[in-house]
């Protein structure tokens, strides 16, 4: 880039939701009063000190926040280089981070009067944690999965009928999380004048991906403290898989200005990056116009979006967050990748040397772990973002290792 | 003045409203498709409006998503539609031709080749689904610079805050979207259409066509009355599928069953007198 870098990697998004080229407000007419609507109430309850009051009262005492920083010794030890710590958000309520942005988005809803509440789902994690909020707040919820996700995520969309969400099976398309998100839009055009549609990552049109982050930093910012109360100084890495990349920005953000701290997202490879089958977009990907935002997709030569595949269904999706292109460009985090059978490695690797089993995504994070330590000084730190649990990836997991249940 | 300026006046003297078609290009291939695009004016379409299939069209219903996966699966392209526009620009010179359809294609391609080749093929106007007026500036200019009309959506949720902005965006024609949803999934009354109309009335001179909502006879005629022209286009790409055979391939008369429709809707619409 011949741009000289700004001072500070925390100042996005711009006044027309732009970090640098991507992000954007590309939607239909229809939409676009109810996205500046929605823009306009997030400004207002982010600086609304009942809203944050409330918010964080629900992370404290629904979620169970904060959740802790492990040392995991015996992975440490295993690996024989660079200490390695786990940022917890596995522990939270639902079983992964995505409840954090759920919380913030679910009250901002009930601020602007809406009264119904739509939101896509991959692994089905989001949707979960969206049909959990609104049963709190006793909300009608229906969520839109993949067809093929519904398949290979039975456990998430019973969860999510117990809850009392509706489930929508999208059988557009390839049936996955692209589809869903496109029939989320779609039902939400149809639906604007009662409906707040809760979207799980940082993508969209602006302001989503901004606020799905400023609710996801809590992740970083008590990384930050916790690392600072157990070794005194900040990590040299901090690790995420990526798929939209809420996880990731949310870890990464708070440390941007921090010079001396490597950020790593992990890309799924599926098959392998040289394959047609991976979920790569910043490694195999360029730039272009989907739901919403300008960012890097998975795309062919004549613009039409191509499937994305990956082991974790929580990672297929042919784009990423427009501030993670951004970053990408300006060399702040390195975009790297880990296929399908690392992942699947290094699930196996946390479950017995740790106790603790793994969502697929969180094993890519893991699985790039297991590269970079190994090269590092043993004073060296090395965070991992251990954004979901894997109980939900047991099937999918064993069905992979040829184990009928 | 340009082809679609020409063809309101045109219509407005002779006091009626314009039929607007919308079919995929490509669908269900090429050698049909042109052959229906050719069909259309005879027909009795007034503007000619060619879907650019994309993967994912966030704004259309499930008939007009199914039909751009027929046209992707026979090899659709940006540049392929374009030069569907030249061969039919060889027999036509006087009805306009509006390209519709999403960012992304036209973003690969470039945008201001685009512009460039779409103008030289015989182009006349865009609709851009997902460029709103706070994103113009990705195409606005590379439009204007090559005579092409950027035409934009009015819909229901256009606020009176917002309606100058998006107007002032707006040339060629207006599009009004009948109904809060995706194309093709319900039909606006005739009290909410009569009272939208002025509304936009009160911000433009532009000729206002009514879409997204417009299926029969009776509501081209309707729209026809109460605005400058209707758009029809899920009916036509329903009527296109129910022609197909059981592998999705044209059938000797898919082409006519197609352009029957185009008259049957052309005749409603010519039906309605207005004030020249």
């Amino acid at each position: 880039m011949n741009q000289p870098l700004p001072n500070s990697f925390r100042q996005g998004p711009d006044g027309r939701g732009r970090f640098g080229q991507f992000g954007g407000r590309f939607v239909a007419e229809t939409l676009m009063p109810l996205i500046l609507e929605v823009e306009q109430a997030y400004e207002a309850a982010k600086n609304d000190a009942a809203f944050l009051a409330e918010w964080r009262r629900l992370l404290k005492d629904y979620v169970g926040r904060p959740s802790p920083l492990w040392l995991a010794e015996r992975m440490t030890a295993h690996l024989g280089g660079a200490k390695v710590y786990f940022k917890r958000e596995e522990l939270n309520h639902t079983g992964a981070h995505k409840i954090n942005a759920v919380l913030g988005q679910i009250l901002l809803a009930k601020k602007m009067g809406k009264t119904r509440i739509i939101a896509e789902t991959g692994a089905g994690q989001h949707g979960v944690a969206t049909a959990t909020a609104c049963a709190l707040f006793d909300l009608p919820c229906t969520v839109f999965m993949g067809a093929t996700d519904v398949a290979r995520q039975q456990p998430n969309v019973f969860r999510m009928k117990l809850l009392g969400a509706e489930v929508e099976s999208v059988t557009s398309g390839a049936a996955t999380l692209k589809d869903a998100m496109n029939e989320a839009l779609r039902h939400w055009v149809a639906n604007v004048e009662d409906t707040y549609y809760c979207i799980g990552t940082v993508a969209g049109p602006h302001p989503y991906p901004a606020m799905v982050r400023d609710f996801q930093c809590v992740i970083g910012d008590e990384t930050k403290q916790q690392i600072l109360a157990a070794e005194g100084r900040l990590p040299d890495a901090l690790v995420c898989a990526v798929g939209g990349g809420s996880s990731a920005m949310g870890l990464f953000h708070p440390f941007l200005d921090d010079k001396g701290v490597a950020m790593y997202g992990v890309e799924a490879a599926g098959r392998g990056v040289d394959t047609e089958e991976h979920a790569a977009s910043i490694t195999r990907g360029r730039p272009g116009v989907l739901h919403g935002n300008r960012t890097y997709l998975l795309q062919d030569g004549d613009g039409q979006i191509q499937e994305a595949h990956s082991i974790s269904a929580g990672l297929d999706y042919p784009g990423i967050g427009p501030e993670h292109s951004w970053l990408h460009e300006a060399g702040r985090v390195n975009y790297v990748t880990a296929t399908d059978d690392e992942a699947l490695e290094a699930f196996q690797l946390c479950s017995k040397l740790e106790g603790i089993i793994p969502a697929l995504e969180s094993a890519h994070g893991l699985a790039h772990v297991m590269k970079l330590a190994p090269g590092l000084p043993k004073d060296a730190i090395v965070v991992l973002n251990l954004s979901g649990r894997g109980d939900k990836d047991i099937f999918t997991v064993a069905h992979h290792l040829g184990v009928k249940l | 003045m340009s082809r679609i300026a020409t063809r309101f006046a045109a219509l407005k003297a002779e006091g009626r409203g314009a039929l607007v078609t919308f079919l995929e290009g490509y669908d269900p291939d090429p050698a049909t498709s042109l052959a229906i695009l050719r069909g259309l004016p005879g027909a009795g379409a007034d503007v000619i409006e060619i879907g650019v299939p994309f993967t994912d069209p966030m704004a259309d219903g499930p008939s007009i998503q199914k039909g751009g996966l027929r046209a992707l699966k026979a090899g659709a392209t940006l540049a392929g539609v374009l030069a569907l526009v030249r061969d039919f620009r060889k027999e036509n010179a006087a009805t306009p031709i509006v390209l519709m359809g999403y960012f992304n294609p036209i973003l690969s391609y470039g945008v201001d080749s685009f512009c460039n080749d779409a103008a030289a093929s015989g182009v006349d106007g865009l609709i851009v689904v997902d460029v709103p007026p706070e994103e113009a500036d990705e195409i606005e200019p590379q439009a204007k610079a090559n005579g092409l009309d950027l035409i934009r959506l009015i819909a229901p949720t256009t606020d009176d805050s917002r309606l100058p902005r998006v107007l002032s965006a707006t040339s060629g024609f207006v599009y009004y979207v009948s109904i809060t949803g995706i194309t093709g999934t319900k039909s606006a009354s005739g009290a909410d259409l009569t009272a939208a109309i002025p509304r936009l009335r009160r911000h433009t001179e532009l000729p206002i066509c009514i879409g997204f909502g417009i299926r029969t006879p009776e509501q081209a005629a309707e729209a026809a009355r109460i605005a400058d022209g209707a758009v029809v286009g899920t009916a036509l790409v329903d009527a296109l599928a129910g022609s197909l055979d059981e592998q999705g391939r044209a059938k000797p008369d898919t082409v006519r069953k197609v352009l029957d429709q185009v008259r049957a809707l052309s005749e409603a619409v010519r039906g309605v007198k207005k004030a020249a």
